[in-house]
């Protein structure tokens, strides 16, 4: 049903992403769909990268290794932005496009008060996007 | 944290497996990785990454002198107010030296091989439009002043040279001073006594020196080092990094740590007092124009609440969709106004006095910034080292915000943008805004603007002269609230920025938290008292941060000299 599933990860907080990363893992190898690891990251240094390039390294070696995992065809794409918190959504929302994928796996944080003004993530690609969206909770939220 | 026993990819550690970043650069080999100190937890459904002892240092000392100068507001103001005065008073060759030096590094960087080199590596790609860029540039660093003193100064220059020049018994210029005796009139340079024309270019070149190329330098100075060591040395986009090159890896600990803790305090107390005397002015401006409009404490209670509100919104849409877009909206209004003035008001007059202005400033402006031996102390202290302190003490918020938005530009081009247009802007500005109610005074007689008490309402009694008065007049009052927002907005991702040690990526309620604290500190001291207590020891970090600079432009020089340099 699905061919090419695209799965945001943030390299500094790979230990909240697990649940969404294994569900991604066992849809695209139930699907035989190919994967795609997308991140926005800041155009400033940070904590996993001093550059952008050095990211798209970064995360393109984190998808090989998870692809060796389930054993399904990756690709990685790494988007820079000046304000990568802001720029989140919409960065996502190109790279659906980008790529063709029509599903994405993504964790998202409990719903909370605070969503009124700050909606999640997860929650503004799916309002945004027609392919289909897979929101992953975190455990121990 | 890492997943994969075989990659620790939320490490910056491991150097050798560290790719070049696009294109050659030459990224500082440190062991240091970004947000190392930071505190991270999650409470109450907030997620929170914050540098442990910057941001629990600044967050207390802040409220504590909130609280002090709230207390004490006499003793605070008469404390903060000595304490910049003989900080202006005593280190004012300091400022104007130092100021020159920014000022000619930047000119010469312009000019040699060096302006080659491109932040961000040489493949980099800027992040914004020119027009956005641009329009940010302004926004966080001047439109507030040139909404403000785009009228006042110029007329006030102009009045003071009018008069002349007087020592302690009003003595004119040109009859026998004595040696020793200190002039007291704040006359620039040798003022134009009763010579309305010589008055009104020396006034002009004054006051276009105190907003060119000076201070544009300092934050040039600022943002480029902050720029060139983040972008291509890869160091966290903080203040302390440009000390990289002197204190090495102890940039990490409490030098650096000091360095950014007086950022934020500087940053913080010179928005919150600014927003809080910027409402006061702003009350006064909406007062004057419309009569039913009281000009009281829940008028700047409302004004301040509905800059913050407005603020939180910028800050939540991030820089790309909130800052970029209102500094944009901003330029495009004020470019109106300007354009509206130009056209209704004395257009020729104001047409050649542009070329007679920047002939002025270019002719007066060494012996304007000249350090050493002024007879014009009053003027140089009271005027020039004042704001000098006062950009100076700016310069590591806008310095920042600014090196955050020029990545992918050529060191030169970053220095034209950054440095002389501004200047052209500023002069076409004061030209304009500073020319008519000149123009209204010599050619017309008209002496309601020189004659104002209320320097805030400067700028709408020249309007008033003009046709259409309750429009433009409105559209000022827009500027000046929208300006206040802008700088509000970038103030707070930066403060942001430094507390939580250099990430941009931080959880969005930390932003929303600052914003809403310059706020509150605003309204604090507008009901409580001691605004201006405040500003003045915001105005007084300016002395510090001027060995900052200094040491920022050796920081160019030693980074810049080993970037690669594509023809």
């Amino acid at each position: 049903m699905f061919s090419k599933i695209l799965v945001p990860v943030d390299l500094a907080h790979l230990d909240t992403l697990r649940p969404a990363l294994q569900n991604a893992a066992d849809l695209a190898r139930h699907h035989g769909a190919s994967v795609c690891y997308v991140s926005v990251t800041g155009t400033v240094p940070g904590s996993v990268a001093r550059t952008p390039d050095e990211y798209a390294d970064k995360l393109q070696a984190f998808a090989e290794a998870e692809g060796k995992q389930h054993g399904q065809p990756v690709t990685s794409q790494c988007l820079s932005a000046s304000d990568p918190v802001a720029a989140l959504e919409d960065r996502i929302l190109e790279a659906i496009g980008d790529n063709g994928a029509d599903l994405v796996v993504m964790a998202t944080h409990l719903p909370g008060h605070l969503d009124a003004i700050m909606p999640a993530n997860g929650a503004r690609v799916a309002r945004d996007t027609a392919s289909s969206v897979f929101l992953v909770r975190s455990r121990g939220d | 944290m890492s997943t994969d026993p075989e990659h620790d990819y939320a490490s910056g550690q491991g150097s050798e497996g560290v790719p070049a970043p696009e294109g050659r650069a030459n990224l500082i080999n440190t062991d240091y990785v970004i947000g190392q100190d930071n505190y991270t937890t999650r409470k109450f459904g907030v997620n929170v990454d914050l540098h442990g002892k910057v941001f629990s240092i600044s967050s207390i000392s802040v409220v504590f002198f909130v609280l002090l100068t709230l207390a004490l507001p006499d003793v605070a103001e008469t404390v903060f107010e000595t304490i910049r005065a003989f900080l202006t008073n005593t280190f004012d060759w300091f400022f104007l030296l130092a100021a020159n030096v920014f000022v000619v590094l930047a000119v010469v960087l312009i000019f040699t091989p060096l302006g080659r080199v491109r932040l961000g590596g040489v493949k980099a790609t800027p992040d914004f439009s020119y027009s956005g860029w641009f329009a940010m540039l302004f926004a966080a660093g001047m439109g507030i002043g040139l909404m403000f003193y785009g009228v006042a100064e110029p007329i006030g220059h102009f009045d003071t040279a009018l008069q002349g020049t007087s020592i302690e018994a009003d003595t004119r210029a040109g009859e026998d001073i004595p040696a020793d005796a200190q002039r007291s009139d704040s006359a620039p340079l040798g003022g134009a006594y009763a010579d309305e024309e010589a008055a009104a270019r020396l006034g002009m070149a004054a006051t276009i020196f105190h907003w060119g190329l000076h201070p544009w330098a300092i934050y040039a100075i600022v943002a480029l080092a902050l720029a060139l060591f983040s972008f291509n040395k890869g160091l966290p986009l903080t203040i302390r990094s440009i000390f990289y090159p002197i204190l090495g890896e102890r940039v990490w600990g409490w030098p650096g740590h000091i360095v950014d803790i007086l950022a934020v305090f500087a940053t913080l107390f010179g928005l919150a007092t600014s927003l809080g005397i910027g409402a006061q002015q702003a009350g006064a401006g909406l007062a004057y124009i419309f009569a039913g409009i009281p000009n009281n404490d829940v008028t700047l209670v409302l004004l301040i609440t509905g800059i913050t509100l407005f603020a939180l919104g910028s800050v939540l849409l991030g820089v790309d969709k909130g800052v970029q877009r209102l500094s944009q909206l901003n330029m495009g209004l004020a470019g109106l106004l300007l354009l509206f003035v130009l056209a209704v008001g004395p257009t020729l007059f104001i047409a050649t006095s542009f070329f007679e202005n920047l002939w002025s400033y270019t002719k007066n402006v060494v012996p304007l910034s000249n350090p050493f031996g002024r007879e014009d102390t009053k003027f140089m202290r009271g005027w020039t080292a004042f704001y000098w302190s006062w950009w100076i003490s700016w310069s590591p918020f806008v310095g920042m915000f600014i090196a955050r938005v020029s990545r992918g530009r050529t060191v030169r081009e970053f220095l034209i943008a950054v440095l002389l247009v501004p200047t052209v802007i500023s002069v076409l500005w004061m030209s304009t805004f500073g020319g008519t109610a000149i123009e209204q005074f010599v050619g017309q007689g008209i002496t309601a603007v020189k004659d104002a008490d209320q320097t805030e309402l400067k700028l709408f009694i020249m309007l008033n002269e003009l046709p259409l008065a309750a429009i433009t007049s409105l559209i000022g009052i827009t500027l000046v609230i929208v300006f206040f927002i802008t700088s509000s907005d970038s103030g707070s991702l930066v403060i942001d920025a430094i507390t939580a040690g250099g990430k941009v990526d931080a959880p969005k309620p930390q932003r929303i938290f600052w914003a809403i604290i310059e706020g509150a500190i605003a309204i604090a001291l507008l009901l409580g008292g001691g605004l201006s207590a405040l500003q003045a020891m915001a105005v007084s970090t300016g002395l510090p941060f001027a060995l900052v600079l200094l040491i920022g432009c050796y920081a160019i020089i030693r980074g810049l000299m080993d970037e690669p340099r594509p023809k």
